[in-house]
């Protein structure tokens, strides 16, 4: 185990300055030059290239790279050309809106879609069996943004229950407030997203119904939920919990069209702004950060499967 | 990107008021909540602040020399006197009386002249800065008197002083914090979502009429429209679309307002380059394009259809609307003319936001009727930045301009849409020279008649103000010119 927690280690510092060079050449590809951004229609010439002076796009690309190299092994993810403000600690700020809304949202569709994929799989041949599986093709089907607009016309704007959008000034300092805005843009996530694991853990049941332990078990006497839950799930949720690591981290990084349907200040707003200003230093921060949360949560995704099944534990197991 | 509406000149016209007469009873204590869509990007606005920053800060954290008033009008606030030498080239200021910084620092000379330098200094992003280039110096000899030597006259100094933001010269770097004289301080600003201010208790003026207020700031329109909606905030800074008008129209709840504002959108041709050089091309393409069913596709019935680049808040404002009128028979005639029977092919730069591409499918559509083809292409603000406006590489383009008495640009023949008159330029330096506002605002007008009679630019329409809020609030204003958003006179219900 220690030989291998060091070896995902390793990787996983690897896969990270990989995505840090891939990411610094993708954005300079950009058409467009950040120093236009701070700057607006009746700035002259002098003030152009002092603004291209200050966030350095004057300098040749190898310059500018060597620069990022330098500062991210300070641990240095710069300053926002725009804001003038370092970006971690803002990108710290926005991940205390993301990550609870990403992480909520995931917990509530795997409790939407784990019982009802399930009963989808165990009682295919019933009318809501084929129900819950329409329903969720229809769920795949629907834009997320579009849950969002509808979520908010009818409970905020019709209802009055809920904020229509934005998060409290004071942030989780006013813990009601900040949970309340909070609750619109989590089911949005977690309908759409609840779809699509559904249709994962209810082909994964289907099969474990086919599998021979499961009638063995019935045949040494054990009852058919009992046999399903002892042995059905663990050799189901296998395969689910790469399906579950994959949906978690797009989600977080999916966040982006729900953040700005709902006003929200967290990490995807950043990155559309950012990027829209062609800001450099934000981009590569939000990105490299969400970047190490993707690997961190695939990492954690292998290690749950690791501890469900035994085969995977041993390296030279047939199964790795 | 929306730009910051910071380039402009001289004194101002006086339209639309303050909205909406007297509450019966008002709460002192109120906090206003406001609703908008543009958050500044850091709160220096000489560091590419946007016009986010003249929304919240100006004349309620910062104050001026100079104030730009809603009307258009220039008045003085924390100038006492100003007094102009006989060759009209030493300005003397004295300064009002008791003033204090929000850190208790009281203002001085210094502070004024640190402050005209911070606009003029080398790293200053401010679009102001080459309208104040006209300054030679500043001094400060004793604790209430400034002194501005000019190189050249200008009439504007005032009115570009209302730009300059008066700064504690102790301050240091605001780009996160303020220390202004205005009356509200910075309680805290949450980036990405609010900017919040209160009441400064040891104001020199008249306290406000509430003690506060926050900016809520939103990504999308849609949002901005529910958070009104649904009592989230109190009033909303801009109205995008007629269609959102529809949601506030038909109960007492709130207040709509329609001011004028300095919006203009236009099909900028790169006046250096073939056929475009060609003053009868120009005019045939401005007969082309029904310009008010353009408007009313966009804005309903409201805004106006332009003639020309000046806005009616501008003093040098005249109708010019009927100098190429839409005839699109007569358009084809004069491209023949111009040796084009056959009409010609272009490349139409057009931003990615609203309403740019819309207009950009209504042009295509309009020019095919006179044999013109336009190729669509869509690029993002930044791009359009880069390629159109440094570099100049475009043959035409979509663009909004949003600047108060912004038909300087067209006296300067490096701007990027390259027109280039001399009698134009003469006339607009020769204007800034002038001894009174009636010469200045009348070899304006005559600078305005020329471009319009060129068609140097083909001018669409100027966007409505539109400004809604809950009937339980007043005293906001309507124009918003320069973006801003004064505070101090808005009342809300008890």
């Amino acid at each position: 185990m220690a030989r291998y927690l060091l070896r995902r280690t390793i990787v996983l510092a690897l896969s990270l300055v990989v995505a840090g060079l891939v990411l610094f050449v993708l954005l300079r590809l950009l058409p467009g030059d950040p120093a236009a951004a701070l700057l607006s229609v009746g700035a002259d010439e002098a003030q152009i290239a002092a603004a291209r002076e200050q966030v350095g796009s004057d300098q040749p690309i190898w310059v500018q790279f060597g620069r990022f190299l330098s500062d991210l092994a300070r641990f240095d993810l710069g300053v926002s050309f725009v804001s003038n403000q370092p970006v971690l600690p803002e990108i710290m700020e926005r991940l205390a809106i993301t990550l609870p809304l990403t992480v909520a949202a995931f917990l509530l569709a795997i409790a939407i879609a784990v019982p009802l994929g399930i009963l989808a799989a165990v009682r295919a041949d019933r009318w809501y069996g084929v129900a819950i599986s329409g329903l969720s093709q229809l769920g795949l089907a629907i834009p997320v943004f579009w849950i969002g607009i509808l979520l908010v016309w009818l409970v905020a704007v019709e209802w009055r229950l809920l904020p229509a959008s934005g998060f409290p000034m004071r942030g989780w300092a006013d813990p009601v407030a900040a949970g309340q805005s909070l609750i619109l843009p989590i089911i949005t996530i977690a309908v759409v997203m609840s779809a699509s694991l559904l249709r994962y853990v209810r082909s994964a049941t289907l099969d474990v119904l086919d599998a021979d332990y499961l009638r063995n078990a019935r045949a040494l006497g054990e009852s058919f939920p009992r046999a399903l839950i002892r042995h059905g799930i663990r050799n189901g949720a296998v395969p689910v919990i790469s399906i579950l690591g994959i949906e978690l981290a797009s989600t977080l990084l999916g966040a982006v069209v729900v953040e700005r349907v709902f006003s929200l200040p967290g990490l995807g707003s950043m990155l559309l702004l950012g990027i829209e200003q062609r800001d450099y230093p934000s981009v590569q921060g939000v990105l490299l950060i969400t970047t190490l949360l993707v690997l961190l949560i695939g990492f954690a995704a292998d290690i749950l499967q690791r501890m469900i099944d035994p085969r995977l534990r041993d390296n030279r197991g047939s199964a790795r | 990107m929306k730009f910051a509406p910071q380039f402009a000149l001289a004194i101002g016209a006086a339209l639309a008021a303050f909205a909406s007469p007297a509450l019966a009873q008002s709460d002192p204590d109120a906090i206003i909540r406001i609703g908008s869509l543009y958050e500044p990007q850091n709160l220096d606005n000489t560091a590419g602040a946007g016009q986010g920053i003249n929304e919240a800060f100006n004349d309620n954290v910062y104050e001026g020399l100079f104030r730009l008033t809603d009307e258009g009008d220039v008045e003085p606030v924390l100038a006492a006197d100003h007094s102009i030498s006989e060759d009209g080239l030493t300005h003397r200021f004295t300064l009002q009386d008791g003033v204090s910084f929000h850190s208790g620092d009281p203002l001085t000379a210094e502070d004024v002249k640190y402050s005209i330098e911070r606009v003029m200094a080398e790293e200053s992003r401010s679009s102001r800065k080459s309208s104040l280039s006209t300054i030679e110096s500043v001094e400060a000899p004793d604790e209430r008197t400034v002194v501005v030597t000019l190189a050249k006259k200008s009439i504007s100094l005032p009115y570009n002083l209302t730009y300059v933001w008066i700064v504690n010269d102790a301050a240091g770097d605001i780009s996160a914090s303020e220390d202004g004289t205005g009356p509200y301080t910075l309680v805290d600003w949450r980036r990405g979502s609010a900017l919040s201010l209160e009441r400064f208790e040891d104001y020199w003026g008249d306290a406000p009429a509430n003690g506060g207020a926050v900016f809520n700031y939103f990504t999308e329109a849609a949002a901005l429209d529910n958070a009104l909606l649904t009592n989230a905030v109190d009033v909303i800074t801009s109205v995008q679309s007629p269609d959102a008008l529809a949601l506030f129209e038909g109960t007492d709840e709130f207040t709509i307002s329609e001011g004028n504002s300095t919006t203009k959108q236009l099909m900028a041709y790169n006046d250096r380059v073939a056929p475009f050089d060609n003053v009868t091309v120009r005019k045939a393409l401005a007969r082309a394009v029904d310009k008010q069913k353009l408007l009313e596709a966009i804005w309903d019935d409201r805004g106006m259809v332009l003639g020309s680049f000046v806005p009616p808040t501008d003093p040098w404002y005249e109708d010019l609307t009927g100098v190429d009128p839409y005839d699109p028979e007569a358009a084809r005639e004069m491209l023949a003319e111009a040796g084009y029977p056959d009409g010609f092919e272009f490349t139409l730069e057009t931003p990615n936001y609203d309403p740019h591409p819309i207009t950009a499918e209504f042009l295509k559509s309009e020019l095919a009727k006179v044999g013109v083809t336009v190729n669509i292409n869509i690029i993002t603000a930044n791009e359009w930045y880069t390629k159109v406006y440094q570099a100049k590489d475009f043959e035409a383009t979509l663009q909004e301009h949003v600047n108060h008495r912004d038909i300087v640009f067209y006296g300067n023949p490096d701007f990027y849409w390259g027109y280039d008159n001399p009698e134009v330029v003469d006339l607009i330096a020769s204007a800034e020279e002038s001894d009174t506002v009636e010469e200045q605002t009348e070899k304006l007008r005559q600078a305005n008649r020329i471009i319009a009679e060129e068609a140097a630019t083909n001018w669409f329409f100027l966007y409505p103000q539109i400004v809604v809020s809950s009937s339980e609030i007043s005293g906001y204003p309507l124009n918003g010119l320069n973006a801003q958003f004064f505070l101090r006179d808005i009342e809300k219900a008890e």
